[in-house]
């Protein structure tokens, strides 16, 4: 790799990691596992002057039970959410979700935190995130805030996270013993999905698409179906109501409706 | 024991598996400049300047050169259409070399690509051969007054027979544009000293460059030399030459410093030559019986923005090879070369006998599509029956040297069940929770063992033969020294074992080198699935006439005639009285003393050198299934089993040979399913990642249920025909074939390569779901 000359700042704690992103501001980018960060700075379209590294930052590492609610830290690496206990327990669908990330080298380096922020519409666990309405607790200068997941994806590749913040935790509702599924359809075992549907069910049921808009997005109208009871045909007819899926070389738009509505009916009926 | 044909370990593997090999990118010299392009960004466009101004004053730049800065003469190629260098006043595709900066560190030297500003005037980019071959299309070469730069038009295109045919089928296929992407990219490093030029390349042929760099830098070949270490793979995309390896030792000597140039994977996807991206259109006359009458074929090459010697050879390899394993009493012939904005074709594994394989072996189910045959029917009644060897076909490049196609496609039907597949896919097409079931054919053979004379002068190498030198050291092991240049194949396995059976020494005693033209014979290299039935050949003749003089020493020791002595397990001994013996060693060593020696034969005398000729091309041959399941409503379709038979007569390691098969099929695979290297309208690639140039991995591929069956080389006394394309030749087909089928119900006789998801689900919109 021989990317744009940077600085290297690498940050033990949360505190640390918030200081150095005060005093480099927008010159700065946050260096988590870097499976999304690193290939662009690779290919020179992102050509950071500085990178906060927060890999090694155990303290934002943890998966823990909470009473009602599961919280990880934004720093817990894709395998450890696969392998989880408690989240193969309480919320089946994350940790099966992680499992289709890339492959177990990508697993084993990238963070559930750093994949969120990413804001890719093409990654799968804001899909899972979006399905379980997860809320996000953000910290920076003055404190943290919460935002819901609903909230969190504003543009392609953008997110709630300003400069000077950084996600540091995760907090999940329980979803012990209702069913979910996550379908993903891709190419190759390590691809992105072309599309993807996570879908959990409940007295609220979510389903957070993948690669169905310019962010991660939930079929909202899908979702009001199957709460009131709708037919498995009706509900996933609804599958890409109100979506913009993308147009590109790995599938069209009309080609994405399509399988928007297939993989919820596959989730549906698993 | 024969160790011929035994499952032997590969010798290059301890040291690539633990780390150990040494790629260029490994070497290390004191003092070592870094060497990177700029690369034009415009499909078609004239250069109105070049400021590198900024560049010379990035920190780490040592400096920064135009084509007008160097003044190189055009690399060697076509005559009258070598490409610059360093791109001249135009550039002609995305990637294209244009300026060129050294510095300390590879960091540095990328910086100052960056810094190089070109003023590019656009012309109209042509990114297709229809788009090329249209009135008022841009024109590449101005002066030329046409994209077309070479045209062969058929000499009789029997029209009395079509017009007279039963039955007549016209069908246009798309070889998809494709790249071999080695996992090792192109690297060299250039020392240009005052004792001399030494460059190591990652390239398939060492001599082939050696001799062409010192031409063109007027320099005497003692004095040039080119090591060839590790080379992670080459596909044929290594035998050609670009611009890295004639820059870096013209930099190295102005520099009077070491220049090493490693590419990147961006680099490489654009600037590394590409292969496929051939059209044709293809017309057959045939009986009620499906019997062929008559074959027309018409190939027009996608030559990509300059004219490769090698890749201007590809329609004459594809229309050699059109008629496939059948007797057809008429095959008329017709190709063009023609210049696009793209990266530039030549060779890619299989090169010109994919595509003539894919053209037959459609235009064989289109037969059977028409006469509603079953597709092996129409292939059996079409083959060439197993006696008619020697088989003169209507081009005089090909003569079928020996095959048993029929016998291929019987152990085919043997080791799969196609009855019960059949009754699956009937039964499958009743029940739409079940996947649609494809099953598709190839018969197929290729022209291989590039040896005999004349078969690569024409590609402009020095000879077709191969050279071998073994050189028994005292201690009674061997040394081959080989001009083939594997990289990857397990030459260096393959040759050991066949030195190991004719000489009688010890497998473990004896190593293979290769890759340096200092050290080793004047030699040619490794392409066209040439080295075990042309070098091996050389290994085995180099062999037997050592044994002879060994048995001579022996003989004059153990006071015996010649015709006497046996050798086996590390010794010479005389018939019948074992106890009468001498060690290799001994034999070994008494080779290096005169006073030993009979009064004929002088001091290593038992070292032998042979420039191994063979007499004709070899064919291999063989009958592939695929069966694939296409999921109904996301038109995915999997490869449930692949089924393999291959004839590559002798085989000489399973192993190794299954390996080739293995690996050339995945491509094969790669190329109907996945891969296509595409450009928008502009010229601009639009698959210049991994992302979205799908080269299928290892859980994508299915596993491979094998046969053999064993036709002999009749051409060299080993038998072997060769085995490195095979598995890219015979797979497109019957995938496509099988994927075909699986639709047919649905009135569906063909779809381009690759069969992507997106393009199945819109058949299945269209018929019912
Ligand atoms: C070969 C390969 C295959 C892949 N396949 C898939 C796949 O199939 N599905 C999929 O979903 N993903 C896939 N990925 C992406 C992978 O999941 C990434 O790991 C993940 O998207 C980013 O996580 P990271 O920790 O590596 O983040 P990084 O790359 O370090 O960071 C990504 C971005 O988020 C920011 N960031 C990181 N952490 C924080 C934080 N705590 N607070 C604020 N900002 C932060 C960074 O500044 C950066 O902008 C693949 C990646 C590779 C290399």
């Amino acid at each position: 790799m021989i990317p744009a000359k940077f600085d290297y700042k690498p940050a033990q704690s949360k505190e640390e990691a918030l200081s150095l992103l005060a005093e480099y501001g927008d010159e700065a980018k946050l260096l988590a596992g870097g499976h999304s960060l690193l290939p662009l700075m690779k290919l020179r379209l992102a050509t950071p002057e500085v990178l906060i590294d927060i890999g090694a930052m155990e303290d934002l590492s943890y998966i823990q039970d909470k009473g009602d609610v599961v919280a990880i830290g934004a720093l817990t690496k894709h395998r450890q959410v696969e392998q989880s206990d408690i989240l193969k327990e309480h919320i089946p669908l994350l940790a099966h979700t992680a499992s289709h990330v890339g492959d177990p080298q990508v697993r084993n380096r990238g963070t559930i935190g750093g994949s969120l922020c990413h804001g890719d519409p093409a990654s799968d666990l804001p899909a899972a995130i979006l399905a379980t309405r997860a809320t996000l607790v953000i910290s920076g200068p003055s404190g943290e805030r919460k935002v819901e997941s609903d909230a969190f994806f504003t543009d392609f590749w953008e997110t709630e996270v300003k400069e000077d913040e950084l996600l540091t935790e995760i907090i999940v509702p329980k979803h012990t013993g209702e069913s979910w599924a996550y379908q993903k359809f891709n190419r190759r075992a390590q691809d992105w999905a072309i599309v993807g549907c996570a879908l959990q069910a409940g007295d609220n049921p979510g389903i957070g698409m993948v690669n169905m808009g310019s962010t991660p997005v939930r079929a909202v109208d899908a979702e009001n179906a199957l709460k009131s009871g709708g037919s498995s045909k009706e509900v996933c007819e609804l599958a890409d109501s109100g979506l913009t899926p993308p147009t590109d070389i790995h599938g069209n738009e009309s080609y994405r409706r399509d399988l928007a509505k297939v993989l919820l009916q596959r989730a549906l009926e698993s | 024991m024969s160790i011929v044909g035994t499952k032997v370990i590969r010798k290059e593997d301890p040291n690539l598996l633990t780390g150990r090999g040494q790629f260029v990118d490994d070497i290390q010299l004191t003092g070592t400049t870094h060497m990177a392009f700029v690369r034009s960004t415009e499909a078609h466009a004239l250069i109105k300047g070049i400021d590198v101004s900024a560049a010379l004053e990035c920190e780490g730049v040592i400096g920064a050169w135009t084509a007008a800065d160097l003044e190189l003469p055009p690399l060697p190629g076509v005559p009258g259409l070598e490409r610059p260098a360093l791109a001249i006043d135009k550039v002609r595709f995305v990637g294209e070399a244009v300026a060129v900066i050294v510095a300390e560190s590879k960091y540095a030297a990328a910086d100052g690509t960056e810094l190089v500003i070109v003023d590019y005037e656009p012309l109209g980019a042509v990114t297709s051969i229809e788009e090329a071959t249209a009135e008022d299309a841009p024109l590449l070469y101005e002066e030329l007054g046409s994209n077309t730069v070479a045209e062969v038009p058929t000499e009789d295109d029997h029209q009395a027979i079509f017009d007279a045919a039963p039955h007549t089928e016209t069908i246009k296929l798309v070889n998809n544009r494709c790249t071999a992407a080695p996992i090792e990219t192109n690297a060299c490093l250039a020392d240009y000293g005052p004792a001399g030029l030494t460059i190591w390349a990652s390239f398939q042929a060492p001599h082939h460059l050696r001799n062409r760099i010192s031409a063109w830098l007027d320099i005497p070949q003692d004095q040039c030399r080119v090591i060839t270490p590790d080379v992670g793979g080459g596909f044929g995309q290594k035998i050609n030459f670009t611009p890295e390896f004639f820059v870096a030792p013209v930099l190295s000597k102005i520099l009077n410093r070491p220049v090493k140039y490693s590419q990147t994977r961006s680099e490489a996807m654009t600037s590394m030559y590409h292969g496929r991206a051939q059209e044709q259109e293809v017309s057959v006359a045939f009986d009620n019986e499906g019997k062929i009458q008559a074959l027309k074929v018409f190939a027009s090459q996608d030559m990509g923005g300059y004219a490769d010697g090698t890749g201007m050879g590809m329609p004459v390899l594809t229309t050699a090879m059109s008629a496939g394993c059948y007797v057809i009493p008429n095959v008329s012939i017709a190709w063009r070369n023609v210049l696009t904005n793209t990266t530039p074709i030549a060779a890619y594994r299989g090169a010109g006998r994919p595509e003539a394989t894919y053209l037959i072996e459609r235009a064989m189910d289109h037969i059977a599509y028409k006469l509603d045959m079953d597709p092996t029917e129409v292939r059996r009644r079409n083959y060439i029956p197993k006696d008619s060897f020697p088989y003169p076909t209507h081009s005089e490049l090909a003569v079928y040297d020996s095959g048993n196609f029929e016998g291929a496609l019987d152990e085919l039907l043997n080791i799969m069940d196609y009855e019960s597949l059949r009754e699956e896919q009937a039964a499958n097409r009743e029940n739409s929770q079940k996947p649609l079931l494809g099953i598709g054919f190839s018969s197929w053979l290729e022209i291989a063992g590039f040896g005999p004379p004349g078969s690569l002068e024409g590609f402009g190498h020095l000879g077709s033969w191969e050279s071998v030198q073994i050189r028994i050291q005292p201690d009674g092991s061997a040394i081959i020294y080989t001009g083939a240049s594997p990289h990857g194949q397990g030459t260096v396995t393959t040759f050991a074992q066949i030195a190991s059976e004719y000489l009688g020494i010890d497998y473990e005693k004896i190593s293979v080198r290769h890759g340096d033209t200092a050290t080793i014979p004047q030699g040619i290299g490794t392409m066209g699935s040439r080295q075990v039935a042309v070098g091996g050949e050389g290994v085995k003749n180099a062999s037997l006439k050592i044994v002879e003089n060994a048995k001579s020493i022996a003989a004059h020791k153990l006071e015996a005639n010649p015709e006497d002595i046996e050798v086996a397990d590390g010794s010479l001994f005389v018939k019948g009285t074992p106890s009468k013996n001498l060690t290799w060693a001994e034999v070994a060593t008494f080779s290096f003393q005169r006073l030993e020696l009979p009064e004929t034969m002088d001091p290593g005398s038992l070292d032998t050198t042979i420039l191994q000729e063979v007499p004709n091309f070899s064919f291999p041959s063989g009958a592939y299934a695929c069966v694939i399941e296409i999921d109904r409503q996301t038109g995915d379709a999997r490869i449930r089993d692949m089924y393999l038979v291959d004839d590559c007569g002798t085989v000489i390691n399973p192993l190794l040979a299954e390996g080739q098969v293995h690996g050339g099929v995945a491509q094969g695979i790669a190329q109907a399913l996945y891969e296509e290297f595409s450009y928008d309208e502009n010229g601009q690639p639009t698959t210049a990642t991994f992302i979205d140039y799908l080269m299928p991995g290892a859980p994508d591929l299915p596993s491979y249920i094998s046969g053999r069956i064993n036709t002999p080389n009749p051409n060299n006394s080993l038998g072997a025909k060769g085995i490195g394309e095979s598995g890219s030749v015979g797979t497109p087909p019957a995938v496509m074939n099988a994927v075909v089928d699986a639709v047919r119900h649905l009135g569906v006789t063909h779809i381009d390569m690759p069969a992507t998801p997106q393009k199945l689900w819109e058949i299945l919109q269209g018929g019912s779901k």
